[in-house]
């Protein structure tokens, strides 16, 4: 009965549940909601651009890009904390750890599910305010809006990892409270380190370090403003934050998959 | 026939508590096995430890110690779980999902092709009792009997050889029980091993052919249900029907014995065997007519009480 290929593959169950994790987003309401938040947003920029003269396109592309951000980081902190805490809240783990699925795969799937919802939900905030950017005929800051929408998107991937990581040993409560400190430090980190090491003291250098080395540097995800004047990032910056954004979330999934692994379900 | 399943000397402890953790022992140090190809009912009142037991056996709960094996192989083998099944207690599933949407997820998990996973969701769900127009409707508008039929057809989307059903009987109306008992006995017809854990105990009657008991997380008993139920050589009750004789000329003679009145005739317990000829004598006496002797066996409430000291 078993395709014996599909069978002995690890992928092919991860896929499974990345699937499943994408079909209950879509049929989720709330991220409805919010990508009609965005166009609605993105209307009100368009508005707004009417009172700041010839700077419309530039208002859109701040505003826009800046929303696509802080509504990405939403999903990926409320979605991401309720991906695993759910599953056992609601016991719908039972049945499906019965079955030959490790629990690294579970995570690892339940993952790459919300990844691609939030690539979705990126890619249709990023469509809205390109059609904005098209009303108001500022068809040259098309590219640097979907470039700069990518690095977003890493970045997110990032939040949605370091919330699986929390909610494997902390209630969603207290998870989406510490994922939000580490969106909000991450954009500071770097900024934090220089001002460590300009206060002459060893220990809050140390600590401010530690703070960099630890959590995420999302700073190097930003490149909203310079998109707004019609830049876009080098395909050696798009790498690094690539590979910045994988190395990351694989080490915040494989500690969570290790916590998530010892844990009994009552 | 070989042992499907073998539990030794385990044991699961809970810490409750928050600043000061106390062990609660909820399995306390269960050794048994099942053999293939039956019906095993696994016992015990609420809180006794079975779904802790069963928990352990799917790899979702880890022993404090002890071990057991699943067809041959240890609990934690990733392999082994590819030939078994099992519906929790009071299933829960994903409520945005469809019944097939469900089986087919299940079945994807299992890497059974599209097309065999297909035929086998509309067997099962037909096998099972679920009426065609609910198999796309979202699993939130069901009731907690539907979700149990639903529970029943995933545990067996991989035609597992041997399956777990924690209460299967949970939630469901008496003809939803009968068609669960009689999918659980063709089950058993295929050739498949039912390890069921319940406390309806018409259904242990009506399906087991082994049973074990828990009390207080401790195997209270365990073994053959007919040899369980057969009190044991010296103990033996018996049933006399004897007809032609009114029930009031036996009770002034045997006033302590257990009398009933059934039909044309009347029904005598007695706890020892010596006592047949004294009440055959008496009734002969009366006029009355021997129609049968049989030594009674315990029923399965007696030694669910007995057993359980519920």
């Amino acid at each position: 009965m078993n395709n014996s290929s599909n069978a002995s593959n690890p992928l092919h169950r991860i896929m499974s549940i990345a699937r499943n994790t994408f079909r209950e987003a879509i049929r989720d309401r709330v991220l409805y909601n919010l990508i009609i938040f965005v166009l609605l947003l993105v209307v009100c920029a368009v508005l707004l651009g009417d009172l700041t003269d010839g700077q419309e396109a530039r208002t859109i592309v701040n505003i826009g890009l800046n929303a696509v951000l802080l509504f990405g980081a939403f999903i990926a902190i409320f979605v991401g904390v309720g991906l695993v805490s759910k599953e056992i809240e609601k016991k719908t783990v039972f049945a499906l750890f019965a079955k030959p699925v490790r629990r690294t795969e579970f995570i690892v799937g339940k993952y790459l599910g919300l990844c691609v919802t939030l690539l979705v939900n990126v890619s249709i905030m990023a469509a809205g305010v390109t059609l904005a950017l098209l009303y108001v005929g500022g068809t040259s800051l098309v590219v640097p809006v979907w470039t700069s929408s990518l690095l977003i998107f890493f970045e997110l991937a990032i939040i949605t990892a370091i919330a699986i990581l929390f909610s494997s040993f902390s209630s969603p409560a207290l998870s989406a409270l510490l994922t939000f400190l580490v969106f909000v430090i991450g954009h500071l980190s770097a900024s934090l380190r220089d001002l460590g090491n300009n206060l002459g003291s060893a220990v809050a250098s140390a600590l401010f370090n530690a703070i960099y080395y630890l959590l995420p540097n999302l700073s190097i995800f930003s490149f909203r403003t310079e998109a707004a004047i019609g830049l876009t990032p080098s395909i050696s910056m798009t790498g690094a934050s690539l590979s910045y954004a994988i190395a990351y979330s694989c080490i915040a999934l494989a500690i969570a998959a290790a916590v998530f692994s010892r844990r009994n379900f009552k | 026939m070989e042992n499907v399943v073998q539990i030794t000397d385990l044991v699961k402890d809970y810490e409750t508590g928050f600043f000061k953790k106390k062990k609660v022992r909820a399995v306390d140090g269960i050794s048994l096995t099942v053999s293939g190809g039956q019906i095993f009912g696994f016992l015990g009142g609420n809180g006794a430890g079975k779904t802790t037991t069963i928990k352990i056996l799917m790899s979702l709960l880890y022993p404090t110690s002890g071990n057991a094996q699943i067809l041959g192989s240890d609990i934690s083998d990733f392999e082994m779980h590819r030939r078994i099944g099992y519906c929790p207690e009071n299933p829960y599933f994903y409520d945005y999902l469809t019944p097939k949407e469900l089986l087919s997820y299940f079945a994807e998990i299992f890497g059974i092709s599209p097309a065999e996973s297909k035929k086998r969701t509309e067997e099962l769900l037909t096998q099972v009792g679920l009426e065609e127009k609910d198999w796309n409707k979202q699993l939130r508008k069901f009731s907690k009997g539907m979700l149990q039929r639903v529970g029943l057809a995933q545990s067996l989307i991989n035609d597992p050889e041997l399956v777990f059903l924690d209460e299967p009987m949970s939630g469901l109306d008496p003809i939803g029980r009968r068609e669960v008992r009689e999918l659980i006995a063709s089950l058993r017809d295929q050739g498949k091993t039912v390890f069921m854990s319940t406390h309806i105990l018409s259904d242990v009657e009506a399906l087991c052919d082994e049973v074990a008991i828990l009390r207080k997380g401790k195997l209270a008993a365990n073994g053959r249900l007919d040899d369980l139920l057969t009190t044991h050589a010296g103990d033996q009750a018996f049933e006399i029907t004897l007809r032609g004789i009114a029930a009031e000329k036996l009770s002034e003679a045997f006033a302590d014995a257990d009398i009933v009145s059934r039909g044309h005739g009347v029904t005598l317990r007695v706890s020892d065997e010596s006592k047949i000829d004294t009440v055959l004598a008496e009734a002969r006496k009366h006029g009355g007519k021997l129609t049968s002797v049989q030594p009674t066996k315990q029923s399965l409430e007696e030694l669910f009480v007995s057993k359980t000291g519920e």
